[in-house]
């Protein structure tokens, strides 16, 4: 094996534009194709993380406008969910497939002070659900639990950007505080994390609190639920046009008024999501083999020049006793060795395009008005991918010189010898 | 026994026309002659040195190479036999352009699996025969036309082969160089008794044989005898 290798050196050293091409062509596939996975990787890294960010496993309701006059009402009616939807979702109707009903009431604007720093809040009542269905990340202290809902206690969460604003030499020490809202005062139980820019920062306190001050009305702002049963999204699909038709008939909607309520389904927006994601990174994966694929075409069409020049030369080697099969080896081995050799700077240099995407692109964001999202997140191809794709090249290379390859070795060396 | 013993070789060629190059050769050389094969351009004495060399395959007949039939050989086994107990010497050198003169030497031991150290040295040693020492380093391109063919000498001897076979060894050299070319293959055949058969259109390279065999549309002609090398008085003259 040792003196195979010596016998490729020297090939190799002495044939530097062919050894370089072919390199090239290799290194080249492999390098577009760890780049564009990696790129689209982030993408998908960001896409999902973005999503995740706003969408739980549950579904909410809120009441909206309507669009067409329905039953003797005009368009354009508010609606108002109640106490009445609440007995209906967590009534016998849905038992066994809806769980976990909680709600929230509608929000009040107060200004909140402290030492003479102020912030503007959006006072709600929710329940203790609410940071789940919420997807709200505790920076400090806790949410809202049950025990403040049943003692109606005068406590409200904050969020960073409200903490930096209030306290600012020690935002993270505000809570255990009390907090001015209005003629009102709250103890800070806990912090929940937000962006700088994020203008809709509600402040939550104890539903049964904020129903005792604010509004003494059964009136709620949503309905949250988590759902089991449907399977897929069909089911899921049928799930809610049941239970939403039977809101929308509760409050004399049109069946086909899409304005009446305001859905918002977890189950089925993450199901279609994962369903594009899927698309996306087919479309990847197809683009980047088509990419191998030239790369693939460019290491074969030298393989077949090369094995064509190089006739004669194997003519005087099986002249002087080179069996068929050392032919073969010899071109074989140095085909795999140009390929690997070359398929692995091509694949480092992909990686490190990579590592530069994420020092660069990945660190900007992009505002979308209410929050900042980054294109980009974690643009990277696992190693195994990587490898993977590197060795599909190395034996496609392989293979596609290995036709010209069997024909070189199979030639009469009378043949081979008169080859110019 | 003789050392290559033809009995009535029959070869045609089948490009479109067929070709009856050979027509019933018969032929034994002993072991240690010097001999010539001699004729015209579509003789059919390049075919038959090819044929003796087993580089190419004959029709009808046998060719019995030191006592062995060469006949539907596999690739391997004939690429084996030329390994070891044939040396080619060729017009054009075929030397690989891209290889030092050593390691073109070396390059049948290669295949013969020997062991890259043990081969160097024994390039080196023939290339030191052969006067070429200083030039072992250099490729195919920095050396004259009779320094190549002494590199291709030497990668014929390596092996040390039962026949040297040399197809027109001064066809590509001045007159000059042709004469020391042919000195050493004789100068071969007498130290070291290895048999050596030429190729060749030219009667004064002919006349530096022993044995001049006159071969014409396919058929052998006469026999000479040349132990006096006065068959061709005007001497190797171009």
């Amino acid at each position: 094996m040792r003196e195979l290798f010596h016998e490729i050196a020297s090939s190799l050293r002495n044939n530097k534009l062919r050894t370089a091409l072919t390199g090239f062509a290799v290194s080249w596939g492999i390098f577009l194709l760890i780049a564009l996975l990696g790129a689209g990787n982030g993408l998908m890294n960001s896409f999902m993380g973005n999503m995740e960010q706003f969408v739980s496993q549950t579904v909410s309701v809120e009441g909206w406008r309507t669009s067409k006059p329905y039953a003797g009402y005009k368009e354009n009616r508010r609606i108002e969910l109640d106490q009445r939807d609440i007995d209906y979702t967590e009534g016998r109707d849905w038992e066994g497939t809806i769980t976990g009903v909680t709600t929230t009431t509608p929000s009040t604007s107060a200004t909140l002070t402290l030492n003479g720093h102020s912030a503007g809040g959006w006072i709600m009542g929710v329940m203790p659900e609410n940071l789940e269905m919420e997807k709200r990340q505790m920076a400090a202290g806790r949410y809202i639990n049950a025990a403040d809902v049943k003692e109606r206690r005068k406590v409200i969460v904050l969020s960073t950007a409200h903490a930096k604003e209030l306290q600012p030499q020690d935002p993270e020490g505000i809570v255990g505080k009390w907090v001015n809202a209005g003629a009102l005062a709250f103890r800070v139980i806990g912090l929940y994390h937000t962006e700088e820019q994020d203008f809709r920062r509600p402040t939550p306190i104890p539903y049964s609190t904020y129903k005792g001050i604010y509004d003494s009305s059964d009136k709620v702002e949503s309905i949250s639920f988590s759902v089991s049963g449907p399977k897929n999204l069909k089911e899921h699909e049928a799930f809610q046009e049941a239970y939403v038709g039977a809101l929308k008939r509760m409050h004399s909607i049109a069946p086909d008024d899409q304005m009446g309520l305001w859905v918002r389904n977890g189950y089925t927006q993450n199901m279609q999501m994962n369903k594009a994601s899927g698309i996306i990174r087919i479309a990847l994966w197809i683009l980047g083999l088509l990419t191998l694929i030239s790369g693939i075409v460019g290491v074969s069409n030298i393989m077949l020049i090369t094995v064509k020049e190089r006739t004669h030369e194997f003519g005087i080697r099986k002249a002087i006793g080179a069996k068929p099969g050392d032919i073969l080896k010899l071109i074989i081995t140095e085909s795999v060795t140009i390929t690997a050799a070359f398929g692995y700077v091509g694949m480092f240099l992909g990686m490190l395009a990579c590592e530069i995407m994420d020092k660069t692109v990945a660190q900007r964001g992009v505002n979308v008005g209410f929050d900042t999202i980054k294109m980009l997140v974690n643009p990277s191809v696992g190693l195994d991918v990587a490898l993977e794709a590197t060795l599909l090249l190395i034996i496609a290379g392989t293979l596609a010189g290995l036709v010209p390859a069997w024909k070189a070795a199979k030639v009469k060396p009378i043949e081979a010898l008169r080859a110019e | 026994m003789a050392l290559i013993e033809l009995k009535d070789i029959n070869k045609t060629y089948n490009n479109g026309q067929p070709l009856h190059v050979l027509k019933g050769i018969n032929l034994q050389i002993e072991q240690g002659e010097f001999v010539a094969i001699m004729g015209a351009s579509g003789s059919g004495k390049s075919t038959l040195l090819n044929i003796l060399g087993i580089l190419d395959n004959y029709d009808t007949g046998t060719y019995l190479l030191d006592g062995t039939l060469m006949k539907d050989l596999s690739e391997k086994q004939a690429a084996s036999y030329r390994n070891h107990m044939i040396g080619f010497i060729f017009q054009s050198f075929n030397l690989i352009s891209f290889k030092t003169a050593v390691e073109n030497v070396e390059l049948p031991l290669y295949y013969q699996g020997v062991p890259r150290r043990q081969r160097h040295e024994k390039a080196m040693e023939y290339l030191e025969k052969l006067g070429l020492t200083s030039w072992a380093g250099h490729f195919p391109n920095e050396m004259s036309g009779g320094q190549k063919q002494r590199v291709a000498i030497a990668r014929a001897l390596i092996t040390q082969p039962r026949i040297i076979l040399a197809d027109e060894p001064t066809g590509a050299l001045d007159s000059k160089t042709s004469v020391e070319v042919m000195q050493l293959l004789k100068r071969l055949n007498q130290e070291e008794g290895i048999t050596i058969i030429v190729v060749t259109h030219e009667s004064g390279v002919a006349n530096e044989t022993d044995k001049i065999i006159h071969i014409k549309d396919g058929v052998i002609g006469k026999i000479e005898e040349n132990t006096r090398h006065d068959a061709w008085q005007g001497g190797l003259i171009k």
